[in-house]
């Protein structure tokens, strides 16, 4: 028996394009706008997600059975605020110099809407083994968002990508700079990331029809 | 196993048994790394208060920030930390443990006018004396903080931020090397009043060749914690005068 059926391959592959968390599904839009402006943050933001999504999408697959409906939120959010600390304090404790990289990231992972909505949506009512697929193929498909998006807008607005410059020295004015080409401030701020993402889900949906809503 | 999951009652011990669970993991984490926790904090406030300093890793390379190591940074701190000061009450004394004071705990004293202690740790590197203070205040989203290396003519010798959540690839970039080393000259007096230095925008000098303008050039998308860097500054400033003045006086 393969590791993986036909259906539980497409629980990874399906968000990566046709039902990408960011575009078609319109969450994690938030975190999406805030930490684009740089690639590296992006890469870090879409690694955090993935383990995240993908052991909290297992606990609460796990205890689908037993959560009363009525506070299933609560219980969700607690799952996730632990899930987070618990990670922070041991990399707090173990591996200090990530933890400062990742701290401002705790926030941002709590408030993430694609955890809360994949819970929701799909690990109260699958098994674990699914849900584990359908967390790391969510964030695999919020993390390709957010890298393309924060490609363009850091090698735009600053000129470099992972902080290497690769348009020359924009103040001393040298390489592409001597052309009177000039950085873009504009994408550095939030607005330029909706805009990018605007852009990716016109180029997707003209792409495949089927993804257009009727009105 | 049928168990109701809509009756109130499972609702509310479920609640119940989920928050003495969740709290015990969390309350039994914290204590066991706390320890380990605390040990590394210090050794960071250490690598800090050397690094406004100029004692770092930093090299011939521009690009990024290299503190001590962790594993030596003890021995290098007591090299190089010559005296650790306790202001209170306008009475000086010495503390060996004085860079280990909250600032943030001081600062809500003075607010509620109680009793307080200002830290001044003063280093020595080849020869040349640094006065490194302290620093605090609010960025966009949370707490910003850092310490400033002068000397006695009140120029800056080297300066280093920390955030606890400002975005990252924006206001985050306040401890950036490129935003720290432009502080590197600047003087915190302007005239002969202690008026710290601005993180300006459109000062039309983004190469920081003018160091006499107590004037750096702001980070793009970033206005408010820039303001929160000027307003620390400026703060910390006005809180040490009378400590600086008896400095600029020897």
């Amino acid at each position: 028996m393969a590791l993986l059926s036909k259906k539980d391959t497409n629980l990874i592959l399906d968000p990566l394009a046709d039902n990408n968390p960011i575009t078609i599904q319109v969450l994690g839009i938030c975190s999406a706008l805030a930490i684009t402006a740089e690639l590296n943050a992006s890469l870090v933001m879409a690694i955090s997600v993935m383990f995240v999504l993908g052991a909290g999408n297992v606990v609460i697959s796990l205890m689908r059975n037993i959560i009363p409906s009525k506070i299933r939120i609560i219980v969700q959010l607690i799952v996730v605020a632990t899930l987070v600390i618990i990670v922070d304090q041991v990399l707090k404790a173990f591996a200090y110099e990530l933890s400062k990289t990742l701290a401002v990231f705790v926030g941002l992972i709590i408030t993430n809407c694609i955890i809360m909505g994949r819970f929701e949506a799909f690990a109260l009512a699958n098994g674990p083994w699914r849900s584990f697929l359908d967390g790391i193929g969510n964030s695999l498909g919020y993390g390709i968002i957010l890298i393309i998006v924060g490609f363009f807008r850091e090698l735009l607005g600053s000129g470099t990508l992972f902080g290497i410059p690769v348009f020359g020295d924009p103040i001393a004015k040298t390489g592409l700079y001597s052309t009177g080409y000039e950085n873009n401030g504009f994408m550095i701020i939030p607005p330029a990331a909706l805009i990018v993402v605007g852009i990716i889900i016109w180029v997707q949906r003209s792409r495949n029809p089927a993804l257009v809503e009727e009105n | 196993m049928a168990v109701n999951t809509d009756k109130n009652v499972y609702t509310v011990v479920f609640a119940g048994v989920m928050v003495v669970v969740v709290g015990s993991i969390l309350a039994f984490l914290a204590s066991v790394l706390r320890p380990l926790i605390q040990e590394n904090e210090r050794f960071e406030k250490q690598q800090n208060i050397l690094y406004a300093m100029g004692v770092n890793e930093n090299g011939d390379d521009s690009g990024s920030v290299n503190f001590i190591p962790t594993d030596v940074v003890e021995g290098e701190f007591s090299t190089y930390i010559k005296e650790q000061l306790v202001i209170q009450g306008g009475e000086i004394t010495q503390n060996d443990e004085a860079y280990l004071i909250d600032l943030k705990k001081q600062l809500a004293n003075i607010k509620k006018g109680k009793e307080y202690k200002l830290p001044v740790f003063i280093g020595d590197k080849d020869g040349k004396k640094f006065y490194i203070i302290p620093m605090y205040g609010k960025g966009l989203w949370d707490a910003i903080w850092g310490f400033i290396a002068l000397d006695d003519t009140m120029t800056v010798q080297g300066v280093y931020f920390d955030h606890k959540g400002e975005t990252p690839g924006l206001g985050a970039n306040i401890k950036m090397r490129y935003f720290m080393d432009d502080f590197k000259g600047e003087s915190i007096l302007k005239g002969s009043s202690y008026s710290g230095i601005a993180v300006a925008k459109g000062n039309n000098d983004p190469l920081n060749n003018t160091k006499d303008d107590n004037e750096v050039d702001a980070l793009a998308g970033a206005t408010i914690t820039g303001n929160g860097v000027s307003a620390m500054i400026s703060e910390t400033v006005k809180l040490y005068k009378p400590y600086l003045e008896t400095i600029r006086a020897k």
